[in-house]
């Protein structure tokens, strides 16, 4: 249910009976699975989440300190729903669609107070709606009937809700409207406003899946290069604490070429959260120049805020952003973390005293871990058109052990895995993706695209890369036994070209502002200008030049300086004819 | 209030009692035993007709005749800015002989959650005096930054000189008078030795006058340590946003806190998750560790500094791990260190700040900041790696550039990391000090930084220094 309804389909009341932490039985309550019920007589907000006989059990969205036996629980009648409509983008919610904002000034407070309400979307604020279908015209379910100029970059559209009949309009009206306000009406006596629910744990309905053939630009150099994820796509990183999950999250969140992101920040640190409040505003969107928070929308539910609500964000988030997609959008999903979110699921399974799986999650892991991945995917629309949600859940392993349940049954899903590496983050080397543990299973679907939109030999360009990175790690085990001086000298030349591979091109520095962001045709260039180095270097060998020599030209550790070049084609221009012509003088 | 003799069952810490009115969940309770000794407790669980009461005092000497009152209310701390000076106990009663504590107020200690909305990012520079945390791992206010230890470790040590010395640099002229800095220290099951050795320290550096002591000692009830840092921090919390004081809170040591989670959730047969500590011990500890910060408007900070001994070491134990998702970064003691005698045994490569990268640069710290630190990162890392296979070939085998970094991984920890409890130094000293060593290197080694700071900063005499001596 949402909070903007009057609770008027009031049912009957129950009792509680115990509370146990977030979960808090009652008897006497005439509700179905997954309603919405006020507990207490402070009216806290919850789910129910077992019936049995007589007795409901509750899962509690906040503090349940002081909430005794024989207070009553009253009924909704409705399940956890948000509210859709413009207004979301630019907003920062918490777990159930609660804007962050609005609680700090109903409350008066910076703490987060209990039994306070505030619905998702504003319902006193006018749009300015502009129809685009006219009287007479048949509409389905799903059809744009009109558009709001809802932020500086993103037009909201206004869509037929999935679940009416459709039918022919009799009357549509262009003008300043509020969102629960008319603005059209169906030969079929349906109305449609601005305004839709949806209850968060059903997906929205679609026609088809397809297979995506577009990537998800990053500007992230090892991300686009070695390890693309396509729009409509699932990609999982795990990582160990302090191995840069969340910078990795932040950084596809600035730079990701979606339309629009939603952000969930489920258990996560408030500080961080606090930084993408503060960050995102006064960033730009490279292509558009718009700020990026218009059309980002936040979903904060930081570690120490109520766990119920914690399990719940991971929903919101996806039921927003399947919205947007239903416009047509390409919408861009992360989740950090989803362990956070399994654990809230453990937590509560644990509370009903449920039988447990794997290390103490709920049997039902693998099951609400693919039902939630299976929700992103480049889908057909109802209404004829095309629309993506690509999903990126971080993953926090105990102890950055990878077999643990939640990364197991993720990697069984998603199909880009992003390794993060403690030791690559040990020694700054950041993005701490490992490039030999990572995967992605996009790469062949999505190389017509490089070749047409970037560079015709892409795929065997970034071939190369990986042999010689391959070729390194073999190398290194032997280095560690005798020394690199004891290699033969054309393999210290491949760990001299490996070294500019991991030093110049693999690591980025999210905080340069100019290296944060590497366009694909910059990615291909640089890799292009250690290519050039290779390949003059081997021939120089050829030549008989020691490989002493050719290591120390002057030109060489200048690729460590092409990611933050700001005039990248002028720089990578000049440096690939001095490499060559430093190193032809050689012999 | 109603008073019942209904106790039905007593077990380990928790104690049963029927009930013929509706009991509120986390409400406080007052048993008192036949020998008239009055025993806090708390409720963990309530439903119609029984309560399980939780004992902070322990259960010895309760039997099923003891009467139990409700005090209808959840636990509060009574607060006042005359706190500072005090020694109080686990529980909040002073035990240092002073008088009566006349509060101002009586606050919840559960705490709320700080709406993330509503909080300012910490980007303000402390500085501590050591170089491995300020040029390294820079701590700002209102971080997390914890420090993970191990048994025997002079992890004390380190968080005393970071007490005693830990200043904003700008405002150091007007720290004389105007003492709105305070620390907050919470003791949780450490040995009374330990204790005394902290208290001695506070004396000594007169920092006791603004600083407020908790003391759960060892032989206290484990129950008990449940309830101190979420007297610490309360206190915290009013003192910075109702006083607008910098407040720094120690906790030591976060391991005993979680062994007492571990015993209540054990007691209350509840399905245990990794290694027997309960399934909620993430969102248990994130309600500590998450009341650090700062708030839009508000003057005052709260900055955390726990510790924690590792188990065996072992940093992917669930207590260091779920700290380790939580805080902001963390500053790593390392035995090998340890045992080559440095001070403090800071071991850089796993520790880590991730609030650094706001706090730091030009006009806040200075202008090479960043890029000395990722510098010294990444060569101490190779001169590390390169030690391995010292042991093998031998240093002669080595090139010329690899012995360079050897020679700096050595100089960084007996020159850099290497300081003494009693040595403050500033960030321009500790900045410099980086440059001496990373002068060492060659100019075209050091790729992390910026070419006009390598102009402006490299040292060409020491180049030469280490030229000679290779």
């Amino acid at each position: 249910m949402s909070q903007a309804e009057d609770i008027e389909s009031v049912d009957e009341d129950g009792v509680i009976e115990s509370v146990s932490g977030p979960v808090v039985t009652a008897t006497d309550l005439d509700a179905r699975m997954n309603d919405v019920v006020y507990v207490g007589d402070e009216g806290l907000m919850g789910e129910v989440i077992e019936i049995e006989g007589n007795l409901t059990t509750i899962q509690v969205y906040e503090e349940t300190s002081g909430v005794g036996p024989g207070e009553p629980v009253e009924n909704t009648g409705e399940p956890l729903s948000v509210d859709l409509g413009p207004g979301m983008l630019n907003a920062i919610y918490d777990g159930v669609q609660r804007p962050l904002d609005e609680l700090e000034e109903k409350m008066g407070s910076a703490f987060l107070d209990r039994g306070v309400d505030a619905p998702g979307i504003d319902f006193e604020r006018e749009w300015e709606f502009t129809a685009s279908v006219a009287e007479g015209e048949i509409v389905e379910p799903g059809d744009v009937i009109g558009k709001v100029p809802e932020t500086a970059s993103i037009t909201h559209k206004v869509m037929v809700p999935p679940n009416y009949e459709g039918g022919e309009i009799t009357s549509i009206e262009t003008g300043e409207f509020t969102v629960d306000e008319v603005i059209a009406e169906l030969d079929s006596g349906e109305e449609i406003t601005m305004h839709q629910e949806w209850p968060v744990r059903r997906a929205r309905p679609s026609d088809e899946k397809e297979t995506p053939t577009e990537p998800l630009v990053s500007g992230q150099r090892i991300l686009d290069g070695l390890f693309p994820i396509a729009k409509g796509g699932t990609a999982a990183i795990p990582g160990p604490f302090g191995s840069g999950k969340t910078v990795t999250q932040h950084q596809l969140a600035k730079w990701a070429d979606a339309d629009i992101v939603v952000y969930v920040g489920c258990g996560e640190r408030g500080n961080e959260m606090t930084e993408v409040i503060e960050d995102f505003p006064e960033l730009e969107d490279p292509k558009t120049g718009k700020p990026l928070m218009s059309r980002t929308c936040l979903i904060a539910n930081t570690s120490n805020m109520p766990v119920a609500a914690r399990e719940s964000c991971i929903y919101t988030g996806i039921t927003i952003a399947e919205y947007f997609r239903d416009m047509g959008y390409d919408v861009a999903l992360m989740a950090d973390s989803t362990s956070r979110w399994a654990e809230a699921m453990r937590e509560i399974s644990s509370r009903l005293e449920e039988m447990p799986g794997e290390e103490g999650y709920p049997a039902y892991l693998a099951a609400r871990l693919s039902e939630f991945y299976e929700r992103a995917g480049k889908f057909q629309l109802i209404n004829g058109e095309e629309g993506s949600i690509s999903v990126i859940g971080a993953v926090s392993p105990p102890g950055g052990d990878f077999s643990e349940p939640v990364t197991q049954n993720t990697l069984r899903i998603v199909k880009t895995f992003w390794a993060l590496d403690a030791d690559l983050a040990e020694r700054r080397h950041f993005p701490s993706i490992n490039w030999n543990e990572s995967y992605s299973l996009y790469r062949q679907q999505l190389d017509p695209w490089f070749r047409e939109n970037v560079a015709e030999d892409w795929p065997e360009r970034r071939q190369w890369g990986v042999d010689v990175l391959d070729e390194e790690g073999e190398l290194q085990e032997i280095v560690q036994l005798v020394g690199k001086d004891a290699l033969p000298e054309d393999q210290q030349l491949t760990l001299e070209v490996a070294r500019y591979l991991r030093e110049a091109w693999l690591q980025q520095n999210a905080f340069h502002d100019v290296d944060t962001y590497c366009e694909p045709e910059k990615t291909y260039r640089m890799l292009g200008a250690i290519k050039t180095f290779n390949d003059e270097a081997f021939d120089a060998l050829e030549a008989g030049v020691p490989v002493e020599e050719i290591q120390d030209v002057d030109a060489a550790p200048q690729l460590n300086r092409m990611g933050v070049a700001d005039d990248w084609n002028e720089f990578i221009d000049e440096l690939e004819s001095d490499l060559k012509e430093q190193i032809r003088a050689l012999y | 209030m109603k008073e019942y003799q209904t106790i039905t069952e007593i077990s380990g810490p928790l104690v049963f009692a029927e009930v013929d009115e509706p009991v509120g969940y986390d409400e406080m309770v007052e048993i008192e035993t036949p020998q008239g000794e009055t025993l806090r407790g708390q409720v963990l669980e309530s439903s119609e007709g029984l309560v399980s009461i939780q004992v902070f005092e322990g259960t010895g000497g309760i039997d099923r005749n003891a009467s139990v009152r409700f005090l209808g209310e959840t636990m509060k701390m009574p607060v006042t800015e005359d706190l500072l000076g005090r020694v109080l106990d686990g529980s909040g009663n002073p035990i240092d002989g002073g008088p009566e504590i006349v509060p101002d107020d009586r606050v919840d200690i559960v705490g709320e959650a700080i709406n993330p909305y509503s909080r300012e990012y910490p980007e303000e520079f402390i500085q501590t005096g050591v170089s491995a945390i300020d040029g390294m791992n820079t701590l700002v206010r209102g971080q997390k930054l914890p420090i993970f230890s191990g048994s025997g470790l002079p992890h004390n040590e380190l968080a005393l000189q970071i007490a005693r010395q830990a200043s904003v640099p700008e405002e150091e002229g007007d720290d004389e008078e105007g003492s709105e800095f305070a620390v907050i220290f919470g003791a949780m099951g450490i040995t009374q030795e330990e204790a005394n050795e902290f208290m001695q320290d506070f004396e000594r550096t007169g920092a006791l006058e603004r600083s407020v002591v908790f003391m759960n000692l060892a032989d206290d009830p484990a129950v008990e340590r449940q309830v101190t840092p979420r007297l610490v921090l309360t206190t915290a919390e009013y003192l910075a946003f109702e006083k607008g004081y910098h407040v720094l809170v120690i906790l030591t040591d976060i391991t005993n806190y979680c062994e007492a989670l571990r015993e209540i959730g054990a007691a209350r047969e509840e399905v245990p998750g990794r290694r027997g500590y309960p399934g909620y011990m993430y969102t248990d500890l994130a309600q500590l560790y998450e009341r650090a910060g700062r708030i839009e408007g508000n003057e005052g900070s709260v900055t955390q500094i726990p510790i924690l001994t590792m188990p065996g070491d072992d940093d992917t134990h669930p207590i260091p791990d779920l700290t380790g998702y939580i805080t902001e970064g963390q500053i790593v003691m390392d035995r090998d260190l340890n045992s080559q005698g440095i001070e403090p045994p800071v071991n850089v490569l796993p520790s880590l700040s991730r609030l650094m990268d706001d706090g730091i640069g030009e006009g806040l710290t200075r202008e090479d900041h960043g890029d000395v630190s990722d510098q010294m990162y990444a060569a101490y890392a190779e001169g590390e790696d390169l030690r391995d296979l010292v042991n093998i070939v031998g240093r002669e085998a080595l090139s010329e550039r690899d012995n360079k970094f050897l020679d700096f991984a050595d100089r960084f920890e007996t020159e850099f990391i290497q300081q003494g409890y009693d040595t403050n130094r500033s960030i321009e000293e500790t900045l410099d000090l980086g440059w001496d060593l990373l002068s060492m290197l060659p100019k075209e080694a050091l790729n992390r930084i910026d070419e006009e700071l390598i102009e402006k900063y490299y040292r060409e005499d020491e180049a030469e220094t280490a030229e000679v001596e290779a």
